[in-house]
This record gives C-alpha cells, sequence and structure tokens, in this order.
C-alpha cells in the first residue's frame, strides 16, 4: 500500500515520501451526510511523525473529511462511511463496522476548533482520557498529567493551580489544555479540526510551535482555514474542493509550484 | 424621496417617545397589580395568623379546642410525603429525562412521548388523585397511607422533572459532549462523568420546584383519603432494636399542612381560622425556603460552570 500512495501522488518529492512511514490512509473514502455526498473518492496518505494540512473554502469538506478519522460522524444520524481508511502499522480499515469507535478515539485524538475544556480542574481535563482507559493509580496519572502537559507547553504555567478550574485560563491556554488532553492518551495520530481560528495571534503561534514539537511524536492532520498556517507547519497538503482531493503534494511544492490550475487560483486568493 | 425637514422629524420621534413612555407606564402598573395583590394577601395572613405562631403550635396535635390546636402531625406528615416523594420522582424523572435527551433514538415516537410529557404537567391534580385511589390505594393494597400520598405527588410532579431534567441537560453544549467521546468516553461516561453534573443545578432546580408544588397540593390527598384529624405521629422510622431502621411509617394514616388548614377553614368557630392562616404562613414560608434553596443552588452550581 505504500507503493500506491507514492504512485499516486508521482508528483512529490520521491525521497520524502519514501522516507516517512505512512501512519493513515484513506482510500476511495466517500461520505454522505444523509443525502448529501460530502467526500466524493478520497485518497490521501497521513505520514507518521509530520504534519498533513487540509485547506480548502468552507464547505469543502475538510472537517468532514477529518472526523472520519476519530469516527465522529457516528454519533449522529443519517451519515454514511464508504471505502477505507487504513490505519497503521497494523493495517486495520477503522471505518469497518466491526471496529468500534470508541477503540478508534482511544488511538486517535483530537482537539477542536474551540477550546472545549471540560468544567473542571485543570487535572481533571489532562486525566480524563487517562480515567476513560482505567488508569486511576494516583502516581500514573500525575506523571502522565505532568507529562502531556510539558507536552502541551503549559506546565509551567499551570503547575502551580492545578486543581483551579480549566475556564480560569486564557483561550490561548485553554486550547493548549485541550492538546495535553488529548496527548495524554498516547495517541497515534493527533487531529486538529482548525484549532487556531478562535485564538489571538499570538496565541496561535504558540500552537504551531508546539505542533512542530509534537510531529516528534505522533503524526498530525490539520485542518485550516489560513493558508499561511498550512504554509508554516505543514510537510504535505491536500487541497480540497467541493468534496474532493484536487490536489496533494509536497507543502512547499504546493505553495509554490501547484500541479492544479484550481490549486493556484485558491493559494492565489482568487476565490474561496 | 426628499429628506424630512429637521421640525418633522422631531415631531415623529417625540411621538414614539410619548408611546414608549406610556408603555413604561402600562408594564409597571401590571407588575405592581401582581406583587401588591400577593404582597397584601401575604400581610394579611401573616398579621392574622401571628398570634398563634406559638412553639406550642408546632408540637401541638390538632384538637377540638382552637387555642390548643397545632400542626405536629401536619407537618411531619408533610415532610414524611415529600421524602417518599423526592426519593420516588427524582430518580425516575432524571432517568426518563437522560434517556429521552440522551439515549432515545429522535423519531416520531419519541416526539409523541415528548408532547404527551409536556402534557401530563398540565393535568389536574384532582385526576393524579383518583389514578392514585384506584392504583395505589386499592389494586396495590397500599391504603390510605403515607406511601400511597407520596406516590401519587412523585406521578404528579414526575413530568416537572423530566422536563427540567431535558432543558438542563440541553443546555451542555455539543462541543463538551464531543470532547468526551473523543476521548474514547462511551455514552453512560459522557453522560454519568459529564453531562449530568454539568446540569445538576438545572435539574435541582426543577426538582425542587416540582415539590414546592407537591407540598401545596391538596386535592389528590383528599382524593385518596387523607384524615384530616390525626392526634398521632407515624411510627419513627428509627428503631432501638436491630435493623435499626423500620419503615412501618409508609403505611401508617397521614394529614398533610394543606389539608389541616382546609380543615380549619371549614369550621365556623372564628379561632380557628386563626389557626389555619398560621398554617398558611407555615407553608408558605416552607414553599418560599424551598424556592430560595433552588435559586441559591443554581447559582452556587452555575457559578463554576462556564462554556
Amino acid at each position: 500500500m505504500v507503493e500506491l500512495a507514492v504512485n499516486l501522488f508521482d508528483d512529490a518529492p520521491r525521497h520524502e515520501l519514501a522516507v516517512a512511514a505512512l501512519k493513515a490512509e484513506a482510500r476511495n473514502l466517500n461520505f454522505h451526510y444523509g443525502g448529501f455526498h460530502a467526500l466524493k473518492d478520497i485518497s490521501l496518505p497521513v505520514y507518521d511523525h509530520s504534519i498533513t494540512a487540509l485547506i480548502g473554502p468552507s464547505g469543502c469538506g475538510k472537517s468532514t473529511f477529518l472526523r472520519c478519522f476519530n469516527r465522529m460522524h457516528d454519533l449522529y444520524p443519517g451519515n454514511r462511511y464508504q471505502g477505507e481508511i487504513v490505519l497503521y502499522p497494523d493495517n486495520v480499515d477503522i471505518l469497518a463496522p466491526s471496529v468500534d469507535p470508541i477503540e478508534v478515539r482511544m488511538r486517535i485524538s483530537m482537539v477542536f476548533q474551540k477550546p472545549n475544556p471540560f468544567p473542571k480542574s485543570i487535572f481533571e481535563n489532562v486525566a480524563y482520557g487517562l480515567k476513560v482507559r482505567g488508569i486511576t493509580r494516583r502516581d500514573e496519572v500525575e506523571a502522565k498529567v505532568e507529562e502531556a502537559l510539558r507536552g502541551a507547553a503549559l506546565w509551567n504555567e499551570v503547575k502551580d493551580r492545578l486543581h483551579d478550574l480549566a475556564s480560569n485560563l486564557s483561550g490561548g491556554q485553554q486550547q493548549r489544555l485541550c492538546i495535553a488532553r488529548a496527548l495524554a492518551i498516547d495517541p497515534e495520530l493527533v487531529l486538529f479540526d482548525e484549532p487556531t481560528s478562535a485564538l489571538d495571534p499570538i496565541a496561535t503561534a504558540s500552537i504551531e510551535e508546539l505542533m512542530l514539537e509534537l510531529k516528534e511524536r505522533v503524526a498530525i492532520l490539520i485542518v485550516t482555514h489560513n493558508m499561511q498556517q498550512a504554509a508554516r507547519v505543514s510537510d504535505h497538503t491536500a487541497f480540497l474542493y467541493m468534496g474532493e482531493v484536487i490536489e496533494f503534494n509536497d507543502t512547499k511544492k504546493l505553495f509554490t509550484m501547484p500541479d492544479k490550475k484550481q490549486t493556484e487560483d485558491y493559494i492565489t486568493g482568487r476565490f474561496g | 424621496m426628499t429628506p424630512a425637514p429637521t421640525a418633522n422629524l422631531r415631531k415623529l420621534i417625540a411621538r414614539h417617545r410619548l408611546r414608549e413612555q406610556l408603555f413604561t407606564i402600562i408594564g409597571l402598573l401590571a407588575l405592581l397589580i401582581g406583587l401588591l395583590v400577593l404582597l397584601g394577601l401575604f400581610t394579611q395572613l401573616a398579621v392574622t395568623g401571628a398570634p398563634r405562631l406559638t412553639p406550642e403550635f408546632f408540637t401541638s396535635f390538632p384538637s377540638r379546642i382552637a387555642e390548643k390546636a397545632g400542626i405536629l402531625s401536619a407537618w411531619v406528615g408533610s415532610l414524611l410525603v415529600m421524602l417518599v416523594t423526592a426519593c420516588t420522582a427524582i430518580p425516575l424523572g432524571v432517568a426518563a429525562g437522560v434517556y429521552l435527551e440522551e439515549y432515545a433514538p429522535k423519531n416520531w415516537l419519541t416526539a409523541i412521548i415528548e408532547i404527551n410529557v409536556m402534557n401530563l404537567a398540565g393535568v389536574p391534580s384532582i385526576i393524579y388523585g383518583l389514578l392514585a385511589l384506584g392504583l395505589f390505594v386499592y389494586q396495590f393494597g397500599f391504603g390510605q397511607s403515607i406511601l400511597s400520598a407520596g406516590l401519587t405527588l412523585a406521578l404528579l410532579i414526575l413530568p416537572i422533572v423530566i422536563v427540567a431534567t431535558r432543558e438542563a441537560l440541553r443546555a451542555v453544549p455539543g462541543s463538551i459532549r464531543e470532547a468526551a467521546y473523543a476521548l474514547g468516553a462511551t455514552r453512560w461516561q459522557m453522560v454519568s462523568h459529564h453531562v449530568v453534573p454539568y446540569s445538576a443545578g438545572g435539574i435541582m432546580t426543577g426538582v425542587i420546584i416540582g415539590l414546592s408544588r407537591a407540598i401545596g397540593e391538596t386535592a389528590p390527598i383528599i382524593t385518596i383519603g387523607a384524615l384530616t384529624f390525626i392526634a398521632f405521629l407515624p411510627t419513627p422510622p428509627v428503631t432501638g432494636e436491630f435493623p435499626f431502621l423500620s419503615f412501618q411509617w409508609l403505611k401508617n394514616p397521614f394529614t398533610v399542612l394543606p389539608i389541616q388548614m382546609f380543615n380549619w377553614t371549614s369550621r365556623p368557630e372564628e379561632a380557628f381560622q386563626l389557626n389555619a392562616a398560621a398554617a398558611g404562613v407555615v407553608l408558605l414560608v416552607m414553599t418560599l425556603a424551598m424556592n430560595a434553596l433552588a435559586i441559591w443552588l443554581r447559582y452556587r452550581i452555575r457559578r463554576k460552570i462556564k462554556w
């Protein structure tokens, strides 16, 4: 399958793609919201230890695509998947009806558009994923929470007030808390759904920096509205339009010499 | 269109202003009429009943002599009936509300159930009394007891608790539910760890408002045949010997405050009217205290919850 991905995207620099291992791969993915065909035959690789960005105009299906990866669509009636998303290294199709979405969500975590901490303490927020996983030994939980908060570059700011309410944090801190919460369960892939759209530029910069650090540990798939953000942080970029992948490429290539006319029109601001 | 001269504009604005003032006055009057009438009633009740509000009034049984009569059996009865009502209506109502809001598929069947639950909240209480008379008193053989009364009132306030629970749950934003699911929570974990605790303030408010309605209900209790003259207390729930807890009181006959009041007001002697007023003050204070508790609880819990 690795081969298939490389062949599919022959224009991308071969050495980069060959070095990076595949973490997940969508194969001929179609998605329907009731009668609306939102994703059309999407095939896309997600590489380990790298950041893959999804860009495109509003309503192009990028968030819908992202939310397929943790089966979020299962929560609402009338949604239907076709095709596969294969998770490596164990080669399992996470969209298969036999796969429990809860298992998928324990392996692939998500950071949402608006910071959505639970109205509980900072500590309880980060520890929640552990609680769900049945990890209750106090020292283990404490160690994991600290690790996750350090990973989200929040530890120094909150270590003296771990039992304060999360809602007392600033917007950027809340989003980093949500990242810590997503990291605490040791995910293999982290999904970011426009994680900085509700934040100011300084908080945005800190989240971007954080993502660059995180990719050493996990694979990252990010939806962003902001093309500069995609250009700054990602290694690969997919341009989606009307539910289809128009172009998937090395980020540098996509933003400097896109293969497709439509991509060029979009990134130069001619539409979208 | 030519622009209107400023003078015309000013006239127009003055006319609009006048209407605004007119409504302010009407609104204020409407508010005052409602408030003053209530205040007047309450003051009259308080002034009339005040001389009878002695400690003995709370520790005496009803009597044929007005000055010696008290509300001991009535307030104990009210308290025990409320206990049964709360113990039944809270778990049933909250569970039903959670199921309807979080679990039940959204289809025509649940829509019908939802409409019916709303309608049940408006069913006259005497209908519940009739139902209870047939079901609890005769069919189940609970008799004219505290248990029957508590269950009847529980049925009566069940729709209130269900609706309040659903509304409180609905106030929890979808993003919080998704956050829990995204970490691998099951629906039950999402509900029990997050949605229910976060909506506890709203649920408790609904429960207390339901209970404060139940405590003043008279009609269904009369229908199931509560006695009006009770000169003894129910069996104490705590006993001296093993197993120390007794549920015998559930089967005891009883009276409650509104019935005691009703009984006194129907007496010809003037002196009993004072007793009725005093009992009314006690009932009102109890209801107001419960509502105050609801407001305080809601404030306390909401203060900690920001989305």
